[in-house]
């Protein structure tokens, strides 16, 4: 079933004008912000398809810097968002894309911040639905539909089980589960989309496994307003 | 879900003794695992966004970016009121109201995604322009949205919602199936009778092409949502009147699904055809071009 649930029919709130260009694009912003932990302070846009022809119309690029700013789809900020993102001094450019690409409506978003870097691509496939299918060059799959972890960590033995393990005494059901590594014995990225989010608890527990380097959450709360801002990311 | 067919849905109803919005609210609560009061809530929420939508759409202005649509919500508005219309009153407030959220959408206001931007406007339209008239309160109105999306899931996994995959037919199309379907249990038709309006008004959309002039979603789209209010309002009273849809619901969703596959990409969403690429329609996007370059 590509849709999963009522509020993929009904829902998002959003900013118009279009769930693909905008909802799925600001989404796709807010991810990647999340992953990165901090208002990036570069940003390089790249768009491909649908997205790259017309973006400016729709406000594709607005959607995507008002997602940077970990705005919602329905934040009434996103058509001032560019203006809003170099006030507040993030560099952020765009421009069109060459060479093939996965997706109709495909961005990929080279950011910088105080420390780090991420790359990531995604795709919105309509109704303000989103995948995410690369990230720092690792092939994932995640939708933001769902509380998502991402654990960094070396392609090793018995990681998963742990991960896993984990899991089970905190309870936490995992919903779906994607790993991808470099090479044998390499950096490799496992991705779980979760039922609920994790406790910070149960995060620590994480990131204290062996051979794990990092773990980084992504959390598109968009339910009622009282849970808004609960078990954010970073 | 339990049902990924109309009919399954209206024979799980039937046999639960429930309307088609409450099984929905119990079955998403099941799904999500979250208390279904959480989930009425959210969707309640969204209705008030859906009347916030209305009345700016009234109320404000709302000229795109582009410059090309807005106010005419407006003008179909004073139009009403001044005037013995051809609806007529209720007809021509949906009308209004659609093209209002509408609107409202392409000047990049707040909306709700019923189930795509394009589509905004014609549930809200239907929904609160029936509101008014026959004085439900919001939580009926909230049910009657989790009957909307019942009709949109089964048309979304089964076919697509989508102008860019099957066309305005599967965007404007679907919405009016959904608004049409619930307006009908709403007003007190059986499961089986708001199947019944979803497929009479699929069927009127079948073929419908997406052609958005310059690649936005104004024209033809905003107009496309207020004749698609009306559309379901049409098919909500056949159903209630006992008129079936001969060809059964189900199978014209799947007629959606072949006519969309078949649908050339120009005629989805690439503006690469229809009204995108005729004389003035290339002219517009010339026009958007320049004004960019400036």
């Amino acid at each position: 079933m590509r849709f999963k649930d009522v509020f993929s029919i009904i829902g998002p709130a959003m900013v118009g004008p279009s769930s693909s260009h905008t909802a799925g694009a600001a989404r796709i912003g807010r991810a990647a912000r999340q992953l990165l932990g901090e208002m990036p302070l570069k940003a390089e846009v790249i768009f491909y398809g649908s997205f790259a022809a017309t973006y400016q119309g729709h406000g594709t690029d607005r959607a995507i810097a008002g997602g940077l700013l970990d705005f919602p789809t329905d934040d009434l900020r996103l058509p001032d968002s560019i203006e809003i993102a170099e006030r507040e001094g993030m560099d952020i450019s765009f421009r069109q894309g060459a060479g093939l690409f996965p997706h109709p409506n495909t961005v990929r978003l080279c950011l910088s911040g105080s420390g780090q870097g991420l790359t990531l691509t995604g795709i919105s496939i309509g109704g303000g639905n989103i995948e995410i299918i690369e990230i720092d060059e690792f092939s994932v799959k995640l939708s933001g539909m769902y509380p998502t972890v991402l654990i960094h960590h070396r392609d090793y033995l018995g990681v998963l089980a742990s991960v896993t393990d984990t899991m089970r005494r905190g309870r936490v059901n995992i919903g779906h589960m994607s790993l991808d590594r470099k090479h044998r014995s390499g950096a490799a990225l496992t991705v779980l989309e979760l039922d609920e989010m994790l406790a910070p608890e149960l995060l620590r527990e994480l990131e204290a496994l062996p051979a794990v380097q990092s773990v980084k959450l992504i959390h598109l709360d968009e339910s009622p307003k009282e849970e808004k801002g609960k078990g954010k990311t970073s | 879900m339990n049902f990924q067919t109309l009919n399954q849905l209206a024979d799980l109803a039937q046999e639960r003794a429930v309307s088609i919005g409450a099984l929905m609210l119990e079955e998403q609560s099941a799904e999500s695992g979250r208390p279904s009061e959480r989930e009425f809530a959210k969707m309640k929420e969204y209705y008030g966004v859906m009347k916030e939508a209305v009345r700016r759409g009234m109320e404000t202005d709302t000229t795109s970016r582009s410059g090309l649509t807005g106010l005419d919500a407006q003008r179909v508005g004073a139009y009403n009121a001044g005037n013995e219309s051809c609806l007529g009153g209720p007809a021509g407030q949906a009308l209004a109201y659609a093209l209002a959220v509408s609107e409202v959408n392409a000047s990049m206001g707040r909306i709700i995604a019923t189930p795509t931007a394009g589509s905004c406007g014609i549930i809200p339209g239907v929904f609160l322009s029936c509101q008014e008239r026959f004085g439900w309160d919001d939580d009926v109105m909230t049910y009657g949205l989790f009957a909307a999306g019942a009709i949109g899931y089964v048309i979304a996994n089964n076919s697509f919602v989508s102008g860019a995959e099957g066309g305005c037919q599967a965007e404007v199309g679907s919405a009016i199936g959904m608004a049409a379907g619930a307006l009908t249990e709403l007003r007190g038709g059986t499961p089986a009778q708001a199947v019944h309006a979803v497929g009479l008004a699929l069927k009127n959309s079948l073929g419908l092409i997406c052609d958005p002039v310059g690649g936005l979603v104004e024209i033809p789209c905003i107009v496309r949502n207020g004749f698609g209010a009306v559309t379901a309002l049409a098919a909500a009273d056949m159903a209630l009147a006992g008129v079936r849809s001969v060809i059964p619901s189900d199978e014209v969703i799947k007629v959606m699904l072949e006519v969309g596959a078949a649908m050339p990409e120009k005629h989805r969403e690439t503006a690469g055809g229809g009204l995108a690429q005729t004389p003035t329609g290339r002219k517009i996007m010339e026009d958007l071009r320049q004004q960019r370059r400036q």
